[in-house]
């Protein structure tokens, strides 16, 4: 959150199909759609089931924990309000319940990130109504 | 019914390519057009299709060409796939017997207009990550693809070298064109010396950001054969789109992108095998994309492109020269239209100093919004 309280990053715009997602954020909790018509679970979210076709959903909340996919460190701001956060690391995460996600990972220094290390979720409130998942180190399943 | 052999590119044409034209999208593409309908030898009045790419639309080309009788508009919204991808679109319309000529033309001003790596998060196909993705900082193309690249390199031990080789030989390519934006040689140290955008993309892993137009005229295949220039045919054309197609974070094989899916029907179509390729224009908005590509497009196999490049397999000379024109790395990002009026110029003779001796059969290919993938295998007609 940059020193003068306003918040100058991108900001996401919610839907009807999403907003349980980040009222779950806001909440500290990780949330996924789980189709009613069978079981499958799925992110981002999306109004249908590719499997089932199912419209309805359930959202359970994430173990928040997982292991690293892939990685990228940014060290160039392709968008003002990310100036003072460079360098930065974006995970993406294999999830526990199967799905990915992805984040920006801290305090894991470039030569320890591989495919495989365990990380979990962690939230940030970074300004009114907006709380953003981040990743840590997490500990070996 | 299949599409081979019913269409044919009968002209190309380019503005000159810079870092800042000064002039309208709309402005550039009409000049390339007119250059690419006289190269086929034909008048304006004989254009009755038109895929437009963006920011303009097929009227504006109604407009200005004074076009009588235009029977056909379709765009082709595969971000960097979109160009190949709307050569089938024109090959079927043709075949169809809907329509003769259709142009094709793309422009831009990325350098002196919008940034492209800005533009994306007004684009609705970028709709997921926009949402869930560039608020957490994630945001540039650059940013997007690079964990396909890392997760290939942890996977296979590809390195920043490797990727240096692609962007070192196009460069090379590029100084023998004489409409390339980037004309100072590239040295393996010089890239591996280039600053870290987004890692493993270095400064010089990074396409252009360019203004200037190319078009393309695409003709049926009878008719192609009465024009002023040599045709070059479409021997195999097709697209293909990724597993999560919209975002690569939830893509099950990261590694694969959408041209795997298309390669095979494209190769079966025309009736060839990767031996028979001459030269090929593997679209390169990074030097990774090009690695990717050749693998899933199987001229080796998946992990096996690091080493196939650092062979000197895609130097001009080599087993399968790449990009003889520079590229979107270093000649200009013209969304791989380039990359076909380079393909046409190699296999009509005309590609100067650039030229692949006896270059008969080619190929050529887009990539685009975060996976898509076209490919076409053409021929000297
Ligand atoms: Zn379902």
């Amino acid at each position: 959150m940059s020193a003068t309280g306003t918040y100058n990053k991108l900001v996401p715009e919610p839907t009807p199909h999403s907003a349980p997602y980040w009222e779950g954020l806001n909440r500290r909790k990780l949330l996924l759609q789980k189709c009613c018509g069978c079981g499958r679970i799925r992110h981002y979210p999306q109004p249908m089931c590719p499997s089932c076709h199912s419209t309805e959903v359930e959202w359970v909340e994430a173990s928040g924990r997982g292991v690293i996919h892939s990685w990228t460190i940014t060290h160039h701001a392709f968008h003002p309000g990310v100036r003072d956060d460079l360098p930065y690391t974006l995970a993406t995460v294999d999830l526990d319940e199967g799905v990915r996600m992805l984040a920006q990972l801290r305090a894991v220094p470039a030569e320890k990130l591989r495919i495989g290390l365990p990380v979990r979720v962690d939230y940030e409130t970074v300004k009114d109504g907006l709380t953003l998942p981040y990743l840590v180190p997490g500990e070996p399943a | 019914m299949s599409l081979r052999e019913k269409g044919a590119i009968t002209g190309v044409g380019e503005t000159a390519y810079s870092r800042e034209s000064g002039r309208s999208v709309l402005s550039l593409q009409l000049e390339a057009s007119l250059k690419a309908i006289e190269d086929a030898g034909l008048k304006p009045a004989d254009i009755d299709g038109v895929i437009p790419y963006s920011g303009v639309v097929a009227e504006d080309f109604i407009t200005n060409l004074g076009l009588p009788d235009l029977r056909f508009s379709a765009v082709t919204p595969l971000g960097g796939a979109s160009c190949v991808a709307a050569v089938q679109c024109a090959v079927a319309a043709i075949a169809a017997g809907i329509c003769n000529h259709v142009l094709i033309p793309v422009g831009r001003n990325g350098a002196s207009g919008g940034r492209i790596g800005m533009r994306v998060q007004q684009m609705p196909q970028f709709r997921l990550v926009g949402e869930f993705e560039m608020p957490l900082g994630a945001i540039a193309p650059a940013q997007l693809y690079a964990p396909m690249a890392r997760r290939h390199m942890e996977l296979y031990g590809t390195t920043s070298r490797q990727l240096g080789e692609i962007a070192v030989s196009t460069r090379a390519n590029a100084m023998l064109n004489g409409n390339a934006v980037m004309t100072k040689p590239m040295s393996i140290e010089d890239h591996q010396a280039s600053r870290m955008i987004s890692d493993p993309f270095r400064l010089f892993d990074c396409s252009l950001e360019s203004d200037g137009s190319c078009a393309i005229v695409v003709s049926g295949a009878e008719r192609a054969r009465d024009l002023r220039k040599p045709p070059v045919m479409v021997m195999g054309i097709a697209e293909g789109h990724p597993d999560s197609p919209s975002v690569i974070t939830q893509r099950p094989d990261m590694t694969r992108l959408g041209i795997a899916k298309a390669a095979p029907r494209a190769f079966e179509m025309a009736g060839v095998k990767h031996d028979d390729i001459d030269v090929a224009e593997i679209y390169d908005c990074f030097t990774y994309i090009v690695m990717c590509q050749l693998e899933d497009l199987g001229f080796c196999k998946k992990g096996e492109g690091g080493p196939f490049v650092e062979s000197g397999a895609i130097r001009l000379g080599g087993k399968l020269p790449v990009n003889t024109h520079g590229g979107l790395l270093s000649q200009a990002h013209m969304v791989g239209m380039n990359h076909i009026a380079e393909l046409v110029r190699q296999l009509r003779g005309e590609a100067g100093k650039a030229q692949v001796r006896d270059a008969e059969i080619g190929l050529v290919t887009g990539y685009g919004d975060m996976g898509d993938g076209s490919v076409a295998i053409m021929r000297r007609g």
